[in-house]
C-alpha cells in the first residue's frame, strides 16, 4: 500500500435514507447491582449539513449513545439489546467488524471530551494526525505530514509548520482541541460526533472550538452529532436538539421551537433552571427530585416522578414519541397542553 | 479562520526565533525528556559510567591486565596481594586479579541473555494477555502461577543438578524458564493501565486496527516500567549466577566466572579471604550498577514521575 488512494467514499449506500439513523435502540449493562437500562428505544435521525444536539443530564445516556454508533462500547459489560444504527440505510450494528471498522475514522468520526487524554502522549501531534491518513489511504510519510500540516492550518493552529513535530502536552487545552477535530475532520467524514467537545475548555476557548466546528460543519457539508448538557452552547451552533432523559429521548425539534415553546414538561424543567441575568427570582428553579436509578426504572413515563403535570396514565402507561406540530416531536401524554401552556401543574407539586 | 484565531497566529508569530532556538535543543518526546532527567541523576551517572567499565572488562578484558588467566604456575600458589599480583594468587597460582577481569564476561553474559530474553517473552505475552483478555489473559495467568508456584532457585537446582555439562546456555535457559512470569505479569498490569486511556478509545473511533493500537499506542505507552525493570533484573541474574555457580550447579570448570570463584574460596576463608573478596566486590558492584540504574530508568520513565 504504497500508492495514496483519492478519499472515496468507502461506502455505497442508500442515498435517498436519512445519513444517519438511530432506530428503538436499547443498551444494557450487566452489573453486579442488576440490569442497568442505559438507553430504552432511543430514536434520532440525523441529516446531512445538520446539526443535531442531543442534550441531557449525566447518566442520561448522552455518551453511550455516542459510544454506541462508533462501536466502541466496552462490551462486556455493555450490551446491545436490541434496534438499529442506519448509516446510509445500512445497518451498523449487523456489519461485519471488519467493515465497520473501515468506516470509522473515514465515514463517521468522533471527537472527545478532554482532547488531553485522547491524545497518544509519547506521539508528536503531526504524526497523529498523519496517521490517519497513513492507516486509511495507505499514504507515505512524507505527503502524509503535509496533509497534517494542512489540516493543523486548517484548524486554526498558529505556525503549524514548526508545531507539527510537538507533543501533546506542549499545546494549551484549546489548541488540543483543534487537533482531536483535526484528526477526527482529516478524512472528510460525513458524520461528526462530538462528545461534550468544549467541557474540559474554558468558557472563551468553548466559544472558538464552537465556531471552528460550525464552520468545518458548513464547509463539509457534515452531520454533526453534539452531545452536550450545555444548554448555552446548544442554542449557538445546533439546528435540531433531541432531548434526552434515562435513556429516552423525550422531545426533538428546531432549536428555536424548543426553547420557546417546549412541549415535554422536562424540557420545560430544563429551561426553567438556567440562570437569568434579569432573573426577579432569588432562588434557582430546579426540577426537584433526581434522575431514576438505571437498574430500577419507574413504570410508565420515566419522568413521571419528578413530573409536576403527572397523573396516573403517566406510571401506567409510557408515552411514544409523536409530532406536536410538524418537525416537533414530544413523549409526553399531554404534549400538546404542555406546548400551548395550558395544562396546569397538580396541586401538591405546587406547593 | 475567525478573527479570534488570527489574533492567536499573530500573537504567537511575534517571537518566532527564541522558541524556534529553545526547540532544537530540547526535544519534549517521552525517552527525549526521560534522557534529560538521567543526564541529572547522580545515581545514573555514577551507574553508567560503573557499567561501561564493567561491559568493557567482559568484552575487552584485555585491556585491564597482560595477564594469562590460564597461566597458573604452582610455584606461587597462594600469594596475598602484591604490587605484582594486585589481588594476590589462588590455590592454583594463577594471577587472581587477570581471573577476576576475566570472569566478568560469564556472568555478563547470563545476565543480559536471560533479562533480554525474558523481557522479550514477557513483553509478548504481557501484552497478549492484557489486550485480549478473557480466555486468553486466563490460560497465560494461569500459566505464570503454575511457575510462580515453584521458587526459581528451587526449580534451578533440580534441573542443573541433572546435568552433567553446564554451559552458559543452560544457566540461562533454567533462569529464563523460572522467571519469564515476572515480566508476563509485570508488562501485563502496565498495559492494563494504559489501555483504558481515552486516546486508545480514540483510536479505535478513527479505526484504527488492534495492531496498529497494540504497537503504536500500549506499547510505547506502557513499556516505561518494565524497561526499568529489565536492568534492575540484569543485576538479580547476575547475582542469582553466582549463587548458582556457588552451590555447584551453575558453570563448571575451566569456565572463569565469579561464581566458581567464590565457590572455590568458601573453602579457604580463614586462610586467604582475599579469595572471596575480590569476586565478592566484583558481584556486588555489577550488580548495584544494573540496580541503580534500573531504577534510574523507572524514575525517568514513568510519565507521571514529578523529578522532570
Amino acid at each position: 500500500m504504497t500508492t495514496p488512494r483519492t478519499p472515496e467514499p468507502s461506502f455505497t449506500g442508500d442515498t435517498a435514507s436519512p445519513l444517519l439513523e438511530v432506530v428503538d435502540l436499547h443498551v444494557e449493562f450487566h452489573t453486579k447491582a442488576g440490569v442497568a437500562q442505559a438507553i430504552n428505544g432511543l430514536n434520532v435521525t440525523l441529516n446531512a449539513g445538520e446539526t443535531l444536539a442531543i442534550l441531557g443530564e449525566s447518566g442520561s445516556g448522552k455518551s453511550v449513545t455516542a459510544q454506541t454508533i462508533m462501536g466502541i462500547l466496552d462490551m462486556p459489560p455493555g450490551h446491545i439489546a436490541g434496534g438499529e444504527i442506519r448509516y446510509r440505510g445500512e445497518d451498523l450494528l449487523t456489519m461485519k467488524p471488519e467493515k465497520r471498522r473501515k468506516l470509522r475514522g473515514v465515514s463517521i468520526s468522533m471527537i472527545f471530551q478532554d482532547a488531553l487524554s485522547a491524545l497518544n502522549p509519547v506521539l508528536p501531534v503531526g504524526w497523529q494526525i498523519a496517521e490517519m491518513f497513513r492507516v486509511h489511504q495507505g499514504m507515505n510519510r512524507k505527503l502524509a505530514r503535509q496533509k497534517s500540516i494542512a489540516m493543523m492550518q486548517r484548524v486554526g493552529i498558529p505556525a503549524a509548520e514548526e508545531r507539527v513535530g510537538d507533543f501533546p502536552h506542549q499545546f494549551s487545552g484549546g489548541m488540543r482541541q483543534r487537533i482531536m477535530i483535526a484528526m477526527a475532520i482529516a478524512l472528510d467524514p460525513d458524520v461528526l460526533i462530538a462528545d461534550e467537545p468544549t467541557t474540559a475548555l474554558d468558557v472563551t476557548v468553548q466559544a472558538q472550538v464552537m465556531r471552528l466546528l460550525k464552520e468545518l460543519q458548513v464547509e463539509n457539508n457534515m452531520g454533526l452529532i453534539l452531545i452536550t448538557h450545555d444548554l448555552g452552547v446548544v442554542a449557538d451552533v445546533a439546528d435540531k436538539i433531541a432531548v434526552m432523559y434515562a435513556g429516552q429521548v423525550m422531545e426533538v425539534s428546531d432549536v428555536y421551537e424548543i426553547y420557546a415553546q417546549p412541549a415535554h414538561p422536562y424540557t420545560e424543567g430544563l429551561l426553567n433552571s438556567v440562570p437569568r441575568i434579569d432573573g426577579q427570582d432569588e432562588r434557582l428553579n430546579a426540577i426537584s427530585g433526581l434522575p431514576p436509578s438505571l437498574t430500577d426504572m419507574p413504570s410508565g413515563c420515566p419522568f413521571h416522578p419528578r413530573c409536576p403535570y403527572a397523573t396516573d396514565l403517566c406510571s401506567a402507561e409510557r408515552p411514544g414519541l409523536l409530532p406536536v406540530v410538524a418537525e416537533h416531536t414530544s413523549a409526553c401524554h399531554y404534549r400538546e397542553e404542555i406546548y400551548n401552556g395550558t395544562r396546569q401543574p397538580r396541586e401538591e407539586a405546587q406547593a | 479562520m475567525t478573527e479570534l484565531n488570527k489574533a492567536h497566529t499573530v500573537a504567537a508569530g511575534e517571537p518566532p526565533p527564541a522558541p524556534k532556538k529553545a526547540k532544537a535543543q530540547e526535544e519534549a518526546s517521552l525517552w527525549m525528556d526521560a534522557w534529560r532527567s538521567l543526564r541529572r541523576n547522580p545515581w545514573f551517572v555514577v551507574s553508567a559510567v560503573l557499567l561501561v567499565v564493567l561491559v568493557t572488562m567482559a568484552l575487552f578484558p584485555q585491556l585491564f591486565t597482560d595477564n594469562d588467566p590460564r597461566a597458573c604456575p604452582l610455584s606461587r600458589s597462594r600469594q596475598e596481594p602484591s604490587a605484582e599480583h594486585w589481588f594476590g594468587t589462588d590455590i592454583q597460582g594463577c594471577d587472581y586479579y587477570a581471573r577476576v577481569i576475566y570472569g566478568a564476561a560469564n556472568s555478563m553474559a547470563v545476565g543480559v541473555i536471560v533479562s533480554l530474553s525474558v523481557f522479550v517473552i514477557g513483553v509478548a505475552l504481557g501484552l497478549v494477555a492484557a489486550f485480549f483478555g478473557g480466555w486468553v489473559d486466563a490460560v497465560l495467568m494461569r500459566l505464570t502461577d503454575l511457575v510462580f508456584a515453584i521458587p526459581y532457585l528451587l526449580g534451578a537446582l533440580v534441573f542443573l543438578a541433572v546435568q552433567s555439562e553446564r554451559s552458559v546456555w543452560d544457566v540461562s535457559l533454567i533462569l529464563i524458564v523460572f522467571t519469564w512470569p515476572t515480566f508476563a505479569r509485570l508488562m501485563r498490569g502496565s498495559v492494563l493501565a494504559v489501555i483504558n486511556n481515552d486516546y486508545i478509545t480514540a483510536a479505535r473511533a478513527l479505526g484504527a486496527g488492534p495492531l496498529t493500537i497494540m504497537r503504536r499506542h500500549i506499547l510505547p505507552n506502557s513499556l516505561g516500567p518494565v524497561v526499568g525493570y529489565a536492568a534492575v533484573f540484569t543485576g538479580i541474574v547476575i547475582g542469582a549466577e553466582a549463587t548458582l555457580t556457588f552451590l555447584g550447579v551453575g558453570l563448571q570448570l575451566p569456565a572463569i566466572s565469579w561464581g566458581l570463584q567464590l565457590d572455590e574460596a568458601k573453602s579457604y576463608l580463614q586462610q586467604l579471604p582475599h579469595l572471596l573478596t575480590f569476586p565478592l566486590i566484583f558481584v556486588a558492584l555489577t550488580v548495584f550498577a544494573f540496580t541503580s540504574m534500573g531504577e534510574a530508568l523507572r524514575d525517568a520513565l514513568d510519565p507521571k514521575s514529578k523529578k522532570r
